[in-house]
């Protein structure tokens, strides 16, 4: 063969070489990576979607400081048990805000993509504390020191300015009064102006009404915890989309 | 850069350019350390500045030493680079695997190291400080020692760049205490095997090109027309790994003073991208970096010709252009549009044809040489590495079909498959590898101990069968748990019931990690003894060798 015979050319050239890896190993990641980002039907059109309030973006932040996607998916396969144990499949709209993503890899810990309102916040924050108390097999570690960490939120604002810079569509408003909003999500009572001001900005994103929740997480009004943070987050995962008006078999939703 | 001679002659621009380096860096660091809030980051700062300083001081004083010698001798080989590789490789991997042993204890037994004030100590935290610490850590160290061994062999020159070949090593080993250290504080983007935030990211961005360059520059050196088979393999790991970490870690630090990123891409670019990452750091960090291991560590080992120079060409070519396709996968069933998961799996499937094309290269490169898998352990676990390299590289197409996948996905067959690879294939291959450089750096006749060596071979391999097997069982188990219908329809087992399942699975698997690093504590202390005993040979010189390098054959 030709090719073969000639391959001597490669061998003494170490630059023709190493462009030829190059291109080599390029073709494949251009071909699969590149039409996701321009294609229109890469990405479903649904009702609900709107950024992480900065109390569930904080929370988000513990959730990939502790590794929680090394254990947990978040990605609803569209198999009848999963469909059936965790509820509807996951859409790829539903993690379009999320830098990175956390669909994972490995399912130690039950899928996540659906967590949201499954369980009581109370049980959120005795489970994450000693998760052996409520589920006596569970291998889970205990997060106790969640409690104990006041939240760090100095920088939130700055975040959700980073989030921007990379399509996420916070709004000024929503910048501007990144604190007090996050500390009016887990203390309403404190600031009525900022707990309205946190409602008006996320149900005007989302479209529609019920999707933030707002209230003492880690039973410990006094003190603003990481806990706060984690349980907000974790409350809110896979409920953003109405499921009530997406079709799921329409021709433009099938993938 | 300016040349400064000294009197003797001596090239000493490298060692000005390494210190110019380490002094920007490390005012650098000391800057964000005084300028910082986050105090994670502060923390990275004083690490960071700390031992870039200490290694300029460490440098100063030995290039006081130095006198009128000349430590960059082009009519020799930079083997003390290579001797601190060995170590280095064999200190990060006793690490990675002890840190493996005990992630897996707190599966089985999550009491036993019940902290719950210490996060730190948590399997979040942990997991991936074992997966760096054996795939960076130790592959990485290996790939670096091997690397720079066979290049200078195969181009009978002397590693170019001066100084530079150290700035790599040392330069390597700082990201890995960076990344380490980042994981148990809880500095992570959370990509899995791209953990290290960005600043990170950039440093290994710099160490990575120095690299390339003092590799690509060895064999502008080289006194051999051919570039070695070995040596593509190399160059393919370098190139593409560089291209892979870049293009996954893009991301917008929210500060320039704060540990704390943004990643450019979100949702299902983002998971296209890291997958696309993931399976390629399999396939160019822990495939093609230990071939050219393999091409150039066999041949040698029984002293015949690679198999055939025909089938290297066919597996090169073909292995780089369809690994890269092979990411999607790992995500069969997801929100990922469906042509891109077919893609994947397709190219996945066709990629069992050059995986087994190089391991009958490999295994048949003995033809004439048989009788030394009975009288040499090490070429045993050579051969060995390359079986086990063939069961994972069948084992992953089968995987990788969409119809097996959404039985396998998720589970502990998963890991077993990881494992089967990583202690079977890189682990043997590695090991292997360091049992000769360690007999040929110290020249020394024979290893210290090759009844040792047999302990180690068959502890290891008992412990992969345990490994192996608990895996398999465990994740078929769960996977037709998950999916179990009782005869009203419903599902059969909540969750927790397949977690209570793999009980005596994990037990298996924890003592099949147990056996795997009692092996390689054996191997240290057999390198130790060899290293500092035993009788020396005075045929091999330390000089270029005028022999020709290793040709395949025809």
């Amino acid at each position: 063969m030709g090719l073969m015979n000639n391959h001597g050319l490669l061998e003494r050239h170490s630059l023709l070489l190493t462009v030829g890896i190059l291109i080599t190993v390029s073709i494949g990641g251009i071909i699969q990576m590149l039409p996701l980002f321009y294609l229109d039907n890469t990405i479903e059109e649904v009702e609900g979607m709107r950024p992480y309030t900065p109390l569930e973006l904080a929370g988000r932040d513990i959730y990939i400081r502790e590794g929680c996607y090394v254990c947990h998916s978040q990605m609803v396969r569209p198999l009848r048990d999963e469909v059936e144990r965790y509820g509807h499949y996951s859409l790829a709209a539903e993690s379009m805000y999320d830098h990175p993503f956390q669909w994972g890899s490995k399912r130690t810990g039950p899928d996540l993509a659906r967590v949201g309102g499954k369980y009581s916040i109370e049980w959120q924050v005795d489970h994450l504390k000693d998760p052996r108390s409520l589920v006596p097999e569970s291998i889970m570690p205990p997060y106790a020191f969640l409690l104990d960490n006041k939240l760090n939120y100095a920088t939130i604002g700055d975040a959700m300015k980073t989030h921007r810079a990379v399509g996420v569509p916070y709004t000024d408003d929503m910048i501007e009064n990144a604190e007090a909003h996050l500390v009016a999500q887990a203390n309403p009572d404190a600031d009525f102006d900022a707990f309205d001001g946190l409602m008006a900005a996320y149900n005007e994103a989302s479209g529609r009404e019920g999707t933030v929740t707002a209230r003492d997480f880690d039973g410990n009004p006094d003190e603003l915890t990481e806990m706060d943070a984690i349980v907000a987050y974790l409350n809110m995962i896979g409920t953003l989309v109405d499921f009530s008006v997406y079709e799921a078999d329409d021709l433009e939703n099938r993938r | 850069m300016t040349t400064v001679q000294a009197p003797m002659g001596r090239d000493n621009s490298s060692l000005v350019g390494v210190a110019g380096m380490g002094v920007l860096f490390a005012v650098l660091a000391v800057l964000i350390a005084a300028l910082s809030a986050d105090p994670l980051m502060r923390v990275h700062a004083m690490i960071f500045g700390g031992l870039t300083i200490f290694g300029l001081i460490a440098m100063g004083l030995w290039s006081g030493t130095l006198v009128d010698r000349n430590p960059f001798d082009q009519t020799r080989y930079e083997d003390t680079l290579i001797k601190y590789g060995v170590a280095a490789a064999m200190f990060w991997g006793i690490a990675g695997l002890l840190v493996g042993v005990a992630v897996a204890l707190q599966l089985t037994w999550p009491n036993l190291f019940y902290f719950p004030e210490l996060g730190w100590t948590n399997f979040g935290r942990l997991r991936p400080l074992h997966t760096s610490a054996v795939i960076f850590a130790f592959g990485g160290n290996v790939l670096l020692a091997t690397s720079f061994y066979v290049v200078q062999r195969t181009c009978r020159a002397r590693l170019a760049g001066g100084m530079w070949p150290w700035f790599v090593f040392w330069g390597y080993q700082l990201f890995i205490v960076i990344a380490a250290t980042g994981y148990l504080m809880g500095i992570t983007q959370s990509k899995e095997y791209a953990e290290p935030e960005w600043y990170a990211d950039l440093w290994l961005t710099i160490v990575w090109v120095a690299y390339l360059l003092v590799f690509l520059g060895t064999i502008w050196k080289r006194k051999e027309p051919h570039i070695y088979v070995a040596n593509w393999f190399y160059l393919s790991f370098i190139v593409t790994i560089a291209m892979l970490h870049i293009v996954n870690n893009l991301s917008i630090p929210v500060s320039f003073t704060g540990a704390k990123s943004v990643q450019v891409f979100a949702g299902v670019q983002d998971a296209m991208t890291q997958w696309w990452y993931g399976h390629n750091a399999v396939g160019f960090f822990l495939t093609t970096g230990f071939l050219a291991i393999m091409y150039y560590f066999i041949p040698k080992r029984v002293n015949r010709p690679v198999f055939s120079y025909r089938l290297s060409i066919v597996h090169f070519w073909s292995l780089i252009f369809i690994y890269i396709w092979a990411g999607p996968h790992h995500l069969h069933y997801t929100a990922l549009p469906q042509w891109a998961q077919t893609l994947g799996m397709t190219f996945s499937i066709m990629l069992w044809m050059p995986s087994w094309g190089g391991m009958i290269n490999g295994v048949m490169t003995l033809s004439g040489a048989w009788d030394r898998l009975r009288t040499d352990p090490v070429v045993r676990m050579m051969v060995v590495s390359l079986a086990f390299y063939g069961m994972s590289t069948f084992e992953g197409p089968l995987m990788s079909v969409r119809a097996v996948n959404a039985l396998s996905h998720y589970t502990e067959w998963g890991i077993g498959h990881v494992h089967s690879g990583a202690l079977g294939w890189v682990g043997f291959i590695s090991f292997g590898a360091l049992y000769c450089l360690t007999q040929w750096l110290w020249k020394r006749k024979s290893l210290h101990s090759v009844a040792l060596v047999e302990w180690h071979f068959w502890l290891a391999t008992i412990g992969i069968v345990f490994y192996m097997v608990s895996m398999w069982f465990a994740g078929i188990l769960e996977g037709l748990m998950w999916r179990a219908y009782n005869e009203y329809g419903f599902l059969e087992y909540a969750f927790i019931e397949t977690v209570e399942a793999k009980h005596i699975s994990y037990i298996i698997r924890m003592l099949g990690g147990v056996l795997y690093l009692s092996g390689a504590l054996i191997m240290a202390y057999n390198l130790i003894r060899t290293a500092m005993g035993g009788e020396r040979r005075e045929d091999v010189a330390d000089a270029a060798p005028q022999r020709p390098a290793l040709q395949p054959a025809e």
